[in-house]
């Protein structure tokens, strides 16, 4: 084999790949595009795509944006809920995880493997699973119901899968949260206990030490777990569909789905991905150089 | 500054320090604080799943009041069970199909990307990996809706069905063979490579008997993390299905546990759990077979530093 046919070999092992990412990536996303900047036919209402960059036309757009800031911006509470319910699932997961992930750093000692093999074992069990596990639980003759009325005794039971905020917002919680856990975890495992030891060598009380050493260390790992988290439920959909399936915990998510299901409205859903995606690509690209980044320094 | 901090730092770890050693002995009040805590969290974490699979057995239909052990709505009940009913059976079995397809084409796909990245240095491979990043971060519908339109708008000769689920769950699972091989291979060095070509093995060669056969752990774990993924996906599966016969699990719980719950639902999902922990299993059977046969250390530490 000569030098040519060395040099040849990796472009042609990364090859396929790359193709397929252009092909099932790039070119979904361009598709996209072309829906939401095409029309639609007028009798069928089906969407007419553009391919022309140069000939889009903004009448889809348009039609999302005045519902978003327009007179009839019945969108707009929408787009405000999701960010009231990621905010509040993002601080829930926060303040859960992060206790959880320094104690399984630092204090689990011999249990440190079971404790994280819990931790991971959330992976493995299928989301609509753990939706269907709270759906049995809440249910109006479920266990939750049938502990706080003592089996019936006390006219207490709630009507949980109704369209209440709290109980979408714990669902989120409650599917995120590992991905929240497992960054944290890593940042937080990486601190050594002797900085711990300077600290309060140096007069750091405990309140001290984790303001000024322990959480300015957990940063990265607390950025990553929040991107984890809410970028995904900014599509989500299927957490306030099983939980409560009310219009009163409509998401974007909820909205994007719903004009994909009804005919008619493709241009539309695919304005609103491309605002969606707008508003999350800072983020996202931030995340992925970001990581690239630490990739190159190791 | 370097130059102090580093010895001042061995001195403050030896184990020698009495402060150090009663810091590890008495844990104190917080760290019992934050067991409770972590306890509590465990609990609501999985307790809710482990129920759902303790009433998969339930003897009646209620998934709250226990009736009794059964194996009703695994095997004999004759309209309900997830043998009986149609269209869980499908389901279940799609779900597998899927699985086995979308691992088989991801995996390859993945480990020689990043063989090619780890020596082809440029603005198109970098730009190649960039976007396989991104597939990672992106939220699922984004990349759903894409390729739902590409194939009703564009390559409509293909259409909805089980084909248009692998090609989409391959390119969002993409990202875990990349980017766990070319840690892999980061850690692997070139050295192994260089002593192969100076004892005369072809570049090609040195990759199929030497890198390969060292990127092992890396193959066999984005193969579970890939296969347990699609046995789990919800959104890429349902917008790309084309009928009843492309269902999967998922979606049969997308679809029935509000308006017709029963506990054959509970048994699927504890089929496709009790599937997703005998992947594991056989994957850290394997992974101990390939130590043994390596010489290398094998307990669950040394699979994890393969991440």
């Amino acid at each position: 084999m000569g030098d040519r046919s060395t040099r040849l070999l990796w472009p042609i092992l990364g090859l396929p790949a790359m193709v397929w990412i252009a092909l099932f990536f790039l070119v979904p996303l361009y598709v996209v595009l072309c829906v939401a900047f095409g029309t639609s036919d007028p009798v069928f209402r089906t969407a007419i795509p553009i391919w022309n960059p140069l000939e889009w036309q903004f009448a889809q757009v348009q039609v999302v944006w005045e519902r978003l800031f327009g007179a009839d911006n019945f969108y707009l509470p929408v787009v405000l809920r999701t960010i009231v319910y990621v905010v509040l699932a993002v601080c829930g997961c926060l303040l859960i995880a992060f206790p959880v992930a320094y104690f399984t750093a630092r204090f689990a000692g011999r249990f440190r493997g079971l404790v994280l093999a819990l931790l991971i074992a959330p992976f493995i069990i299928s989301y609509m699973m753990r939706m269907l596990a709270w759906i049995n639980l809440l249910q109006p003759d479920g266990l939750v119901n049938s502990i706080i009325t003592l089996g019936g005794l006390l006219p207490l039971e709630v009507n949980w899968l109704s369209g209440k905020p709290y109980v979408v917002v714990m669902g989120l919680v409650y599917g995120y949260i590992p991905y929240m856990l497992l960054p944290l975890f890593v940042a937080l495992d990486r601190i050594s206990p002797s900085l711990l030891e300077a600290a309060r060598d140096l007069g750091a009380g405990g309140v001290s030490t984790f303001r000024r050493v322990i959480l300015p260390m957990s940063i990265p790992g607390i950025v990553a777990g929040t991107l984890l988290v809410s970028l995904p439920m900014m599509g989500d959909y299927f957490t306030s569909d099983m939980l409560s399936k009310s219009p009163k915990t409509t998401m974007i998510g909820n909205l994007i789905n719903l004009s994909i299901v009804s005919p008619g409205q493709a241009g539309q859903a695919g304005a609103l991905l491309i605002l969606v995606l707008l508003v999350l690509l800072v983020p996202m690209v931030w995340y992925t150089r970001s990581n690239a980044r630490a990739e190159v320094r190791s | 500054m370097t130059v102090s901090a580093a010895p001042a730092e061995a001195i403050l770890d030896s184990s020698r320090s009495p402060r150090r050693r009663a810091l590890r002995g008495t844990p104190g009040a917080k760290a019992y604080g934050l067991a409770t805590i972590t306890a509590v969290y465990l609990l609501w974490s999985l307790l809710p799943v482990a129920i759902t699979v303790l009433f998969s057995f339930n003897e009646g239909r209620s998934r709250s009041t226990w009736q009794g052990f059964s194996l009703r709505w695994y095997t004999w009940d004759p309209t309900g069970s997830i043998i009986n009913d149609e269209s869980l059976r499908v389901a279940l079995l799609h779900t597998f199909v899927l699985a086995v397809l979308a691992t088989l084409i991801t995996v390859p796909l993945g480990v020689l990307f990043a063989l090619a990245l780890d020596r082809w240095r440029g603005r198109i491979p970098a730009g190649a990996n960039f976007l396989a990043l991104i597939t990672f971060v992106i939220p699922e519908i984004a990349l759903a809706i894409g390729l739902l339109f590409m194939v009703t708008y564009l390559a409509t000769p293909f259409g909805l069905g089980t084909w248009a689920q692998v090609i989409g769950l391959v390119t969002y699972q993409l990202a875990y063979p990349i980017v766990i091989c070319r840690a892999r291979l980061l850690t692997i060095g070139a050295h192994y490579e260089e002593a192969a070509r100076d004892l005369g093995a072809s570049a090609l060669g040195a990759v199929r008997r030497v890198i390969l056969p060292m990127l092992f752990p890396a193959i066999l774990v984005s193969a579970i993390l890939v296969f347990a993924d699609v046995l789990d996906d919800f959104v890429l599966v349902r917008y790309l299905s084309s009928d009843a016969s492309t269902e999967t699990t998922s979606m049969r719980i997308y679809a029935t546990a509000r308006a017709a719950p029963s506990p054959a639902l509970n048994a699927m999902a504890t089929v496709i759990l009790a599937v997703s922990i005998l992947t594991i299993v056989v994957g850290w059977l394997l992974f101990r077979r390939w130590a043994r046969r390596q010489g290398e250390k094998a307990d669950m530490g040394s699979l994890a530093s393969t991440l």
